[in-house]
């Protein structure tokens, strides 16, 4: 399979204002293979992806394609080059449907102009076909931003799929999905590469990595650290490469408990359609125990992690035990969802805290400065008679930035900071409310090792701390790793719970599709 | 284009960007300074004076188009208050200072009802403020009879003095060099900035316009916050509105026309993004310095009003796409 490459940079360098950003990378793509790229956020993946899409047109070095020398003006030459991108963060138009989507910038016109919709609906329709994509009760004309984001997520893949290019630059594109689509999006991937297509991969999830690399090249502060085939690079090795440093290995040792800090009661959400969302759920979680909350798109755990947070006002039911341990002794209370969670501001008044799946869209203010994010959901303890008090703010956001470990511009809009160091700005937030219950949806979602590794420690403090904290992850070694006790839910119901001893991926799947 | 290293930092922050346009007004008016009349002291003190109105409309609708609002019956509001003060004062004979405070609260309230229409009932701002302003104006004429409210009273056939109040609003104050009413637009802008800067209510605007989702999911009072962003437009109108009486020495139920379309012209000179969560209020009082001196420069040197109209439109349009630099 030595052919000659599909895509290839030469000794690729770009700075923005005085930070060099990428120096002296060379890489290429070979007909038929999947080259992996990997490195922690900040190591250069995204810019020399976007300078390989079209997206960044200043840079020091050469592109080819196909052997002829490019030099992309925007986006659409790099398409009409045959290279087509998925890129992390969605750029699918909310509003407009599916099809309209998949068609943006290729419609099929007549010669007057006018779009044939119906053929590109059934085009459309053909692809879901393909790509095994059950909408639900929505179909290819309905807004896509009604779909979960996972579908959305498999939608942008479609698109790039659909432009038919020799290259794929695919950026993290399972960060939203659950395993059975990853995996039928792996299977498309070696479809793609049968018929010779070339393949490059970012991807911060070791076991994504080993199912699919050829190759994988490791970029670390913006340089080449090597280029190996998979098999000659063992894990330790690559998590070495891509932080400089061995990585601890940690299994977290469970500080939970006996002491039940929330007790939830029938929990029911009712949804749009017939069937509830979440169906007659009741679990515990004990203080200093990390519960996983596993299932698959549709069984409901991320609904149940948002009526808990109060978020489901009018659509959820059910009772909350909570016991609340700070500010003197314990003491219980029973709560009704309907009537005493009616928003956020209630659950976080209640030292219960959410962090959502979708740190862009639910979880940041993007124009907002890092501290600003961070002091958002706790200000009233910064702005006493409603006047905010720099120093107290600053000091109290500055020991939450040094304990979580974030870098960057903090004083610049938070669109400008890495995935990761966004999602601890998120956490920071998190942890300013002082909370006692914990809610996680998707915590690592877009974030690198090193980060993930930090973050991974920081959930195991907070718990041998006495926090009481909910995970909801499509990770499954994440699950396990983290996990004290898993209960699994299938379809908005309740199908099994699992120790950490006895936990394993297969029980957990087994249970998450519904068998017993 | 090779710009020089201070131009283009200059150009990169809007503070720069708005300042930048507002020497560039300057250098026109002392070009084009209508005999030396752009050099008197007087010239400015009365640009001053005739933006004031104009001023105290823009802070309020700075505090709504930051939560991605608009308020389109600013104008309304103050033609409302103008002659509900007029009517208060000259034909009901009451204590000028409640007349004041009951206008002020009207106004107000009337905002806070906008705002109860965009935060709970979740229904577009400019279409909430778009049905105020129409109502209102008719609540102007209703409650003036039609007829402008003014020290002849129409009906007991009599003529009344005219409370000093009126005089004492219009007045300018420091021998003659500053008027009242120009203070009380920068005491606006004051208050406004210090609201928008240091107030966890300030904070929560810019959050509500910047993402107001997350922002609810942070536990931000979002439906509180635009109800008192509306109503506090509806207080800035209010106090425009008793300044604009003062002025006309009467209440006009037809006054402030095409007002809102000005105060929103003076908060986009000055820089302040109409998808909110961004900007403030010094970019607004640098827009509206840009926007006075430019009607001050037009009228010293005579131009016509269509050409006014134009090429102040134009200059929008400049200003706009100045700001795109970024």
């Amino acid at each position: 399979m030595s052919a000659a490459p599909l895509l290839e940079a030469k000794r690729v360098s770009k700075s923005f204002g005085p930070n060099p950003v990428l120096r002296d990378v060379s890489f290429d793509v070979r007909p038929g293979e999947v080259h992996i790229l990997a490195g922690e956020n900040g190591a250069g993946k995204s810019t020399l992806l976007n300078i390989l899409s079209g997206i960044h047109t200043q840079y020091e070095g050469e592109l080819q394609v196909g052997g002829v020398v490019q030099k992309f003006q925007a986006p659409k030459d790099a398409v009409r080059a045959g290279v087509a991108t998925v890129h992390q963060e969605l750029s699918l138009i909310g509003s407009l449907s599916l099809t309209d989507n998949l068609f943006l910038g290729r419609e099929h016109t007549n010669a007057f102009g006018i779009v044939d919709a119906r053929r590109q609906a059934r085009e459309a329709r053909a692809l879901l076909h393909e790509l095994d994509l059950d909408l639900g009760e929505l179909n290819e004309s309905d807004a896509v931003e009604r779909l979960p984001i996972s579908t959305q997520q498999l939608v942008e893949i479609a698109k790039a799929l659909a432009a038919k290019a020799n290259v794929l630059l695919l950026d993290e594109p399972t960060s939203a999905l659950r395993e059975p689509e990853a995996e039928r999006l792996f299977e498309r991937i070696e479809g793609l590469k049968r018929q010779g297509k070339g393949i490059v991969y970012v991807s911060h999830k070791m076991n994504e990595i080993y199912r699919l690399a050829d190759r994988i090249t490791v970029l670390r502060d913006g340089a080449l650290v090597g280029t190996r085939p998979a098999a000659e690079l063992p894990a330790h090795k690559l998590v070495e490469w891509m932080i400089g440093r061995d990585l601890p290995s940690g299994e977290h040792a469970s500080a939970a408990g006996r002491d039940v800090a929330l007790k939830v009661e029938h929990l029911s959400v009712h949804g749009v359609e017939s069937r509830p969302e979440v169906d007659d759920v009741s679990f515990e979680v004990c203080a200093g125990e990390i519960l996983g909350l596993a299932g698959l798109r549709g069984s409901g755990v991320s609904d149940v992690l948002h009526a808990l947070f109060g978020d489901r006002a009018g659509r959820a039911l059910g009772h909350v035990q909570l016991t609340s341990r700070t500010g003197g002794p314990p003491r219980v209370e029973r709560i009704d969802l309907a009537r005493d969670l009616p928003s956020p501001a209630a659950a976080i008044a209640r030292r219960i805290m959410l962090l959502t799946n979708d740190r862009k869209g639910k979880g940041l203010v993007l124009d907002m400065d890092s501290k600003e994010n961070a002091s958002l959901a706790s200000l009233p303890r910064y702005s006493p008679q409603g006047i905010v008090r720099d120093g107290m703010e600053t000091t109290a956001t500055a020991r939450v930035f040094g304990q979580l470990g974030v870098r960057g511009e903090t004083a610049a809009p938070v669109r400008l900071l890495s995935g990761g160091n966004q999602q601890k700005v998120v956490l920071a937030k998190c942890l300013l409310t002082e909370p006692e219950v914990l809610l996680l949806d998707e915590p690592t979602r877009g974030v690198d090792v090193g980060a993930k590794a930090e973050i991974y420690g920081l959930l195991a403090q907070w718990a041998r701390q006495g926090m009481a904290i909910i995970l909801v992850t499509s990770e499954l070694p994440e699950l396990l790793r983290l996990s004290d006790r898993i209960v699994v839910l299938h379809r908005g119901q309740r199908t099994a719970e699992f120790s950490r001893s006895e936990a394993t991926q297969e029980k957990v799947l087994h249970a998450a599709f519904g068998a017993s | 284009m090779k710009l020089p290293r201070f131009l283009s930092s200059l150009l990169s922050s809007p503070v720069g960007r708005a300042v930048l346009a507002l020497v560039g007004m300057l250098v026109l008016g002392a070009i084009f300074n209508a005999d030396g009349a752009f050099f008197h002291w007087t010239t400015h003190r009365d640009m001053l004076r005739q933006l004031s109105v104009y001023g105290m409309l823009a802070c309020g609708m700075t505090l709504v188009i930051i939560t991605s609002g608009i308020d389109l019956s600013v104008s309304s509001v103050l033609a409302a208050c103008a002659v509900g003060f007029s009517l208060m004062t000259i034909h009901m004979q009451m204590n000028p200072w409640l007349a004041i405070v009951a206008v002020l609260l009207g106004g107000t309230a009337v905002g806070a009802v906008s705002g109860v229409f965009v935060g709970r009932f979740k229904i577009q701002p400019f279409v909430v403020t778009l049905a105020a302003m129409v109502l209102l104006r008719g609540l102007a004429k209703h409650l003036s009879g039609g007829q402008k409210i003014s020290t002849y009273i129409a009906d007991a056939d009599k003529s009344v003095a005219l409370p000093p109040i009126f005089e004492q609003i219009d007045a300018r104050v420091l021998g003659d060099n500053i008027a009242i009413v120009t203070l009380i637009f920068l005491l606006c802008v004051a208050g406004s900035a210090f609201l928008l800067r240091h107030a966890r209510l300030g904070r929560y605007f810019y959050a509500t316009g910047g993402n107001a989702e997350a922002a609810r999911l942070s536990g931000v009072p979002v439906t509180r916050t635009l109800v008192l962003a509306y109503a506090l437009s509806g207080l800035f109108s209010a106090i425009a509105g008793v300044c604009q009486a003062a002025q006309e020495q009467q209440g006009d139920p037809e006054t402030g026309m095409g007002y809102e379309l000005q105060a929103i012209a003076i908060v986009v000179i000055g820089g302040t993004n109409l998808a909110g969560g961004r900007g403030g209020m010094g970019l607004t009082l640098v827009g509206a310095l840009t926007i006075g001196y430019l009607q001050k420069i037009l009228s010293i040197n005579a131009v016509g009003e269509a050409s006014r109209l134009m090429l102040t439109g134009a200059i929008i349009v400049c200003a706009v796409l100045l700001q795109r630099r970024k």
